[in-house]
């Protein structure tokens, strides 16, 4: 049964290094800051919760702590990527491709007039 | 397992070159923060494997100090993009 779960854990782990890899290639290729974020944030948090849970099955007496730092990426790298991407929208950053509508342009104007 | 581990190392070394590739040429200083994210995300998942490697506990919670560092200091160059700062 240990073996069983030590495999599993080192499936997850490789699971999660080839989905950190294709996270810094879409970094590296993609053509805006909005689909870098888009790329870089979802694929590597995929890959480290992965990674992190892999290792806490492997070595079953560090699994709390492994979950404890899959829980704060879980929460936190969503929250840093929208705090970035709002960001850069108000630093004036504009995707490379025309926009058909833009709802937050509106809603900045709202808030200036306010 | 050993080929397995030098897989998964070289992995995470070509991404972590990529985000780097990428912290350098970036045109805007948002592209660099991105990289730098990324970068910080994949250190830390590297960080506890090498708990894993080296049989060394004291390892996760580097990880998880550098998780935390690592967002600080994204949610601050956001917040300094932003023009609230």
């Amino acid at each position: 049964m240990m073996e069983i779960i030590k495999y599993i854990g080192y499936i997850a782990i490789g699971i999660g290094s080839i989905f950190l890899f294709l996270g810094a290639l879409g970094i590296y290729r993609m053509p805006d800051v909005y689909n870098r974020l888009q790329a870089g944030t979802k694929a590597t948090t995929l890959g480290a919760m992965s990674t992190i849970l892999g290792v806490g099955l492997v070595e079953p007496t560090w699994f709390v702590k492994a979950l404890i730092i899959v829980v704060f990426i879980a929460v936190s790298n969503p929250l840093s990527s929208h705090a970035l991407a709002r960001g850069a929208y108000r630093a004036s950053l504009t995707p490379f491709m025309k926009k058909k509508m833009d709802a937050y342009e509106s809603e900045i104007q709202n808030e200036k007039e306010d | 397992m050993n080929i397995f581990l030098i897989i998964v190392f070289s992995l995470m070394l070509l991404a972590l070159i990529l985000g780097l590739a990428r912290f350098i040429k970036g045109p805007t200083s948002a592209d660099r923060v991105v990289a730098l994210d990324t970068m910080s995300i994949i250190a830390t998942s590297a960080l506890a494997l090498l708990a894993l490697v080296y049989n060394r506990y004291i390892y996760m919670d580097i990880s998880l100090v550098y998780a935390v560092l690592g967002f600080i200091g994204v949610i601050v160059v956001a917040r300094y993009l932003e023009g609230a700062l």
